[in-house]
């Protein structure tokens, strides 16, 4: 037996499931913190008010699915071309807002040519990216973001970096490239760094409606299920060692993102900005 | 219009232009760079998108998401760029995207040479790209059959919504030959893409283009309807040239640069007193293999030659199905088979089969 209840005419609706959501539920482990971060995604959406004019670029890894979760024009990229194929979206549609979701096997292993080269042109799209530490989908191996010593099930041992090489800090490397705007790293393991998170992603996609470059967030995530511990002893593991490796913050912040922000540019740095072009 | 002096990249670039071609993806490689070039400014001057990326596998994703959102696209590359971009083929296979692909074959494999080549013919025909399907795939002999069927791929493209592919060599692409250029289309405007476009769901349901399905049965279907659409293209699209076919008691099969050669062997083996005829495949898949068959009946042997080691001689025979003997000969490494070294061949054949 349902029951409805009308919503007091006098109170204000503060929270509802997103437009940008199917009504599906998700495929994802429990304790999994993609949910959180495709929740986020969509809250912000809907609050710029651009569902109708949104296209996704899906992975490949744990969030192939995504189309399946967000309401909106979705395609499917090949393994680590979800940059490349939204560069090609918006190249032809750039009254779009374009999105990649990507992981960390997706984006820093297989697809770091193509993130690479559209960060650098500054296409004019956004890159969630979702560092997780590891490869969830095809069951937990080594993913170019595992830590040091971490074991996995293609590196039982621990990741040993004299012959695995070390893990890719990709906001910093990404940060660096001249197209790239607003570049960012935040997570999503309590309430606090959650409401960061969704602001880092908002301005993200204010940063591609300004059309000044591009922009990426990336999301320390977990994945309880791989590194074989519970969801909560996962967000722990994530904050006690996954940040000390992989510090949150900003990697790049352009004037006119400051600008954006309504921060105050100093004349002197937009002069500097300007020579720097 | 007038016909004008053209080189053969130069030509294919300016007829994906006319066709209405609304955005290139692509990486410089002899001996097609000057499809490249040729766009790089006239697309801009156009108002249209052209943009040199950082790969082959970049380009071809490129398109594959251009393509996704309804707009006509196209890429080119030389076979080891296309090597690198038969991922992405299968892809737009799958999801039923239209896109246009130049291949300018050179020599291989591997590195290979610069020069004029056919060894991509498998490649393009028989395996484009794991998993079932087959690309539309035009192999042009002349420069007015580059312009020619470079806007036929975008139509077929668009009907079936699949890969067309003109398969050309670097003879092709650096000869300089008079064209007559198709007229220019007007492009079309985004708000006429196709209903199946990622265009933003602004009063419908989301659009969702992928090629993934992880249910057994749901895939079958899937590739059941592209088989069908193969089908479909087999029926409808198989186009071919003959040249002296009418009496002729050896018929020559050759496509492409070569398929040219082999019109002056025809011409040379008549003046010597053999009946020889021509068939150039215009598609080489479809493959005109029902016309083959019936030609079998008619002529006492098939001469095949192909600048590889042998490629489309597998489907002439299983076109001629054992009829009547079918001789090979081929050249590789880059290097075009003359009419003086074909000559004896047929000659052969005709000795043989008397």
């Amino acid at each position: 037996m349902v029951t409805t209840v009308e919503i007091p005419t006098d109170m204000e609706l503060v929270y509802k499931y997103p437009e940008s959501l199917t009504p599906r539920s998700t495929h994802y482990c429990p304790g999994c913190t993609h949910g959180i971060i495709h929740r986020l995604i969509a809250e912000v959406i809907d609050e710029l008010g651009v569902r109708e004019r949104t296209i996704g670029v899906a992975p490949v890894g744990c969030a192939v699915l995504a189309y399946e979760y967000f309401n909106m024009d979705f395609c499917e990229a090949a393994h680590g071309r979800a940059p490349a194929m939204a560069t090609g979206i918006k190249r032809v549609s750039p009254d779009k807002v374009v999105f990649t979701y990507q992981g960390d096997g997706d984006l820093a292993a297989i697809g770091t040519s193509e993130i690479i080269h559209t960060a650098n042109r500054g296409e004019l799209i956004t890159t969630i990216f979702v560092n997780n530490a590891i490869y969830g989908m095809t069951g937990g191996q080594m993913a170019p973001t595992t830590l040091p010593g971490q074991v996995t099930t293609s590196s039982p041992r621990g990741r040993d970096v004299e012959t695995a090489g070390w893990p890719m800090k990709m906001a910093e490397l990404i940060g660096m490239l001249g197209g790239a705007v607003y570049v960012t790293r935040q997570a999503v393991l309590d309430v606090p760094s959650i409401r960061r998170t969704k602001k880092a992603i908002k301005l993200a996609f204010q940063v591609q409606l300004a059309g000044l470059g591009f922009s990426m967030v990336e999301i320390i995530s977990t994945c309880g299920t791989n590194w074989g511990v519970s969801p909560l002893e996962a967000l722990d593991w994530a904050k006690t060692h996954m940040l000390a490796y992989y510090p949150l913050g900003d990697t790049k912040v352009s004037d006119a993102v400051r600008e954006l922000m309504g921060e105050r540019v100093t004349p002197f740095t937009m002069v500097k900005s300007a020579t720097e072009l | 219009m007038a016909r004008e002096l053209w080189e053969g990249n130069a030509t294919i670039a300016e007829a994906a232009v006319r066709a209405g071609l609304e955005a290139f993806f692509g990486y410089p490689i002899t001996p097609q760079s000057e499809i490249l070039e040729h766009l790089s400014h006239r697309l801009p001057e156009l108002g249209r998108v052209f943009l040199q990326t950082e790969s082959e596998v970049a380009s071809i994703n490129m398109v594959y998401g251009a393509a996704c959102a309804g707009a006509r696209v196209m890429t080119s590359s030389s076979s080891p760029g296309i090597s690198l971009m038969q991922e992405g083929f299968s892809y737009i296979a799958c999801s039923e995207v239209p896109a246009v692909i130049i291949n300018v074959m050179r020599g291989g494999p591997g590195l290979g040479n610069v020069a004029p080549s056919q060894g991509d013919y498998f490649q393009a025909v028989k395996m484009a790209g794991h998993g079932d399907f087959h690309p539309i795939v035009l192999a042009p002999g002349n420069l007015q059959e580059a312009a020619d069927l470079t806007v036929l791929a975008f139509d077929l493209a668009e009907k079936y919504r699949t890969i067309g592919m003109v398969l050309a060599d670097g003879s092709l692409g650096q000869m300089m030959e008079p064209v007559e250029m198709p007229p220019m289309r007007p492009v079309r405007p985004p708000y006429e893409r196709p209903s199946w476009a990622l265009t933003g769901a602004e009063g419908r349901p989301p659009n969702i283009i992928t090629s993934l399905y992880l249910v057994e049965e749901v895939l079958e279907k899937v590739n059941l309807r592209l088989q069908a659409k193969l089908r479909q293209i087999a029926a409808n699209e198989v186009r071919w040239k003959e040249y002296s076919t009418e009496d002729a008691e050896l018929l020559l099969v050759a496509f492409g640069t070569v398929g040219r050669v082999c019109q002056t062997v025809v011409r040379e083996a008549r003046r010597a007193g053999i009946r020889a005829g021509l068939l150039r495949p215009i598609t080489v898949w479809p493959f005109p293999s029902a016309r083959i068959a019936q030609l079998a009946e008619q002529v006492r042997g098939v001469l095949v030659v192909e600048m590889n080691a042998g490629q489309m001689l597998e489907d002439v025979r299983l076109a001629v199905e054992g009829r009547r003997p079918v001789r090979f000969y081929g050249r590789f490494g880059g290097i075009i088979p003359l009419p003086d070294e074909i000559m004896p061949e047929l000659e052969k054949l005709d000795a043989e089969t008397r």
